[in-house]
């Protein structure tokens, strides 16, 4: 099962490769990766996509928190988070195909950032689902290349404790 | 007041109460070991081999129960130090490793002696610190050994670049620690406390299954009242050796792959297994899946991270084990009180399996003394006395933990998550440093001694006398064993042969005294007058290379299918 766990860190040289090396040796898959700095200074936030059962979501939490530069670990439970990425893509298209390819892209509230003379660049921003559903409808076009950040997440306005905090640690 | 960084690194030492640190200069930390020679209260021991310093700080720690002291130079001097990182890493050991580094003008252009030790270490520290500015190394300092120290014990690396221990700062040491994301836990929850004491009081069938945990929370008073208000069997690990009295009426032995069969019998058909500061090692278990079917499980750790790692805890106890043990002796007593039922037909049982399958070996008519029988010899010679016993690691090392019966906290010193060879000797003499009036003997291999035998001569000159036992049987024992049973006796690569080197005249090399012992007869002599002398003594027992070490639970194999000591070698001898 799939498993969206947010980290906040002392942004200190090192932390982010101690959580990372930590997977690494304990044998833990990391699916997708994103970190970049929080509302307070001196800190981040590493968003971490796993794919794994319950058994071991726990050791993971478990190790990360034992880690010193950790501050808090929590789980963003779906339907109590809201989760995005952001995608980049740059699709064949030759000038008859843009308009049908722009259209779908609209529709996903995609922007063209880029165009070539047989190129289009999409930048979408959404729930790793629906960028996937873009992905797919793009592949019959030709991708060139396709990047994403990895997914990031926050807890939704209206629910009161939307994150599942771990008892045996906290 | 103003300093350098390097006479900062000493006054944070001296702030810490160091007394003792284990090291060799170099030229990345010679600015330190300059400011040493300028003057300061710590006590430092020339290793000769960095291994050895890292050891022997694990060897102190282990016999004093305070944070060792490691310090090296940059590149070669700080990887010689990875092996007793990762060895301390495994045994939760607190260990602070201070390395010098390049210059931070030159750190990333492979200058010489130069290694990203930070880097090398980053699987194995609790965690480290390279230090870019003088003003940062009190803090380091004082979160480096607050870091050691709490939780879960274990190593932590200062890597200190060598422009920075030359700097000037104005140096004063912190009260308090800033390090907001290490909160180990301080307290225990009651409810778990209660919830594990109704578990065990009533229980028909319990173990306390005792690991290091217990030593470095120094809870071993605790445990022993826990043991005694509930009448509860002990069974206490290879690290958790000497953490409860071994002639004790409720010890019962020592787990896993070498451990009695009676221990085993125990911890295999209990009904409620209380693991204290253990963390259900392979070698302790056997195949998991077998391990104590049906048993519920009460874990009590300081590390949340150990429970159900490898076990699923039925009742998790988290927090300092002093405390938790405290509180549960207690909530014992009261159950106790009230009527719960003594486990007397358990402890019964289990001692009947003690005489039914009692540790055996071949008799002693043999050409050489048996190695088991060398250490009940050993033991015989340093019952009730102040004697701490450190080991190598293979066979002698199981003999030593089933024949020396361990009867204060901290007097067993092995190497036990790592395995590492060669650990005894070192260890043997940080123990020395830290427990000057203590005897310190390593029973050692033949195999490990050559490994760290170096260190022969820091004990000789800064009059740290240990003594070593050595069980010499010529090969690299343990793999001649698994060989012997596992490889159809094809023997690849293990003899070394009893003579070469000649033991007993490296150890007059070294400025010790050496005596070779080859019949039965002059073994307790030579014990006597090596506990006697006062000096750093190397005994070499040749003993029977066909010897092999029993019983065993094979790896992988289930704890109850151990092998037992053959009756065909029993006859044979």
């Amino acid at each position: 099962m799939k498993h969206t766990i947010s980290v906040t860190v002392e942004d200190r040289p090192g932390a982010l490769t101690r959580i990372t090396t930590m997977f690494a040796r304990r044998g833990f898959n990391i699916d997708s990766l994103a970190v970049g700095p929080t509302e307070r200074p001196g800190v981040s936030c590493i968003t971490l996509r796993v794919d794994c059962a319950q058994h071991t979501l726990e050791q993971i939490e478990k190790q990360i928190h034992k880690l010193v530069n950790t501050l808090r670990v929590t789980e963003l439970v779906p339907g109590e988070a809201v989760e995005r990425e952001l995608m980049l893509i740059k699709v064949s298209a030759t000038p008859d195909r843009r308009a049908e390819l722009i259209a779908t892209a609209t529709a996903f509230s995609g922007r063209v950032v880029d165009l070539g003379a047989d190129t289009v660049v999409f930048e979408l921003t959404g729930t790793p689902e629906e960028l996937d559903a873009f992905h797919e409808l793009c592949r019959p076009q030709g991708i060139v290349e396709l990047v994403r950040t990895g997914r990031i997440g926050i807890s939704r306005a209206s629910a009161k404790r939307t994150t599942r905090r771990l008892a045996a640690i906290n | 007041m103003k300093m350098r960084g390097a006479d900062a690194v000493l006054r944070s030492l001296e702030a810490e109460g160091v007394d003792t640190m284990f090291g060799i200069p170099g030229g990345a930390i010679m600015p330190t070991y300059d400011a040493m020679a300028r003057g300061t209260s710590v006590r430092h021991v020339l290793a000769r081999h960095e291994q050895g310093a890292g050891h022997m700080a694990q060897g102190y720690a282990r016999a004093s129960g305070r944070v060792g002291v490691a310090i090296a130079t940059s590149g070669p001097g700080a990887t010689n130090l990875v092996t007793p990182i990762a060895d301390a890493w495994m045994d939760s050991t607190p260990l602070v490793c201070i390395t010098g580094q390049v210059r931070t003008s030159l750190i990333g252009t492979d200058a010489f002696q130069e290694c990203d030790i930070t880097g090398v270490t980053m699987p194995i520290v609790k965690h480290s610190w390279l230090v870019h500015d003088p003003r940062e190394i009190a803090g380091v300092m004082k979160a480096a050994f607050h870091v050691a120290r709490t939780g879960r014990c274990g190593p932590v690396l200062v890597d200190i670049p060598r422009d920075v221990q030359e700097a000037e700062v104005d140096f004063a040491y912190p009260d308090k620690v800033e390090l907001p994301g290490w909160k180990p836990p301080r307290k225990v929850h009651p409810l778990q406390i209660k919830q594990a004491a109704e578990a065990i009081a009533n229980a028909e069938k319990p173990v306390l299954y005792v690991g290091g945990g217990t030593l470095n929370a120094d809870a071993c008073a605790e445990l022993l009242e826990v043991a005694e208000t509930g009448r509860f069997p002990v069974i206490t690990t290879l690290m958790g050796k000497s953490a409860f009295p071994e002639t004790h009426e409720l010890h019962f032995g020592w787990p896993g792959m070498h451990g009695p069969k009676w221990a085993n019998l125990a911890m295999n058909t209990c009904d409620v297994l209380v693991a204290i500061g253990a963390r259900f090692d392979d070698r302790v278990t056997g195949k998991l899946t077998a391990f104590a079917p049906g048993a519920t499980v009460v874990h009590l750790d300081i590390d949340a991270a150990e429970i159900s790692k490898l076990r699923d805890a039925d009742i998790p106890v988290v927090g300092p084990l002093k405390q938790a043990l405290a509180a549960l002796a207690k909530e014992v007593g009261k159950l106790r009180e009230a009527g719960a039922p003594v486990p007397e037909a358990w402890l019964r049982r289990i001692a009947d399996w003690r005489d039914e399958f009692p540790l055996r070996y071949g008799g002693r008519s043999g050409d050489w003394p048996k190695p088991q029988w060398v250490m009940e010899q050993l033991q015989e010679l340093t019952a009730g006395e102040d004697v701490i016993v450190s080991t190598g690691v293979g066979q002698h090392q199981m003999w030593a933990m089933q024949y020396i019966l361990s009867e204060r906290p901290r007097t067993f010193i092995t190497s036990g998550g790592l395995g590492t060879m060669g650990f005894g000797i070192p260890a043997a003499i940080g123990a020395k440093a830290a427990r000057p009036e203590a005897t310190v003997v390593c029973v050692d291999g033949d195999g490990c001694f050559q490994m760290t035998c170096q260190e022969l001569a820091t004990a000789a000159l800064e009059n740290l006398p240990i003594v070593v036992v050595l069980v010499n049987n010529g090969y690299l024992g343990m793999v001649y064993q698994w060989q012997d049973m596992f490889f159809e006796g094809r023997y690849s690569h293990v003899h070394l042969t009893k003579s070469v080197p000649d033991y007993a005249r490296l150890a007059e090399a070294y400025g010790g005294v050496g005596m070779t012992v080859t019949e039965e007869s002059e073994v307790r002599p030579a014990l006597e007058e090596a506990l006697q002398l006062g000096r750093t003594v190397v005994v070499d027992v040749h003993v029977d290379p066909k010897e092999q070490c029993f019983p065993m639970i094979p790896a992988g194999a289930a704890a109850l299918d151990m092998i037992e000591y053959p009756e065909a070698m029993e006859a044979e001898a």
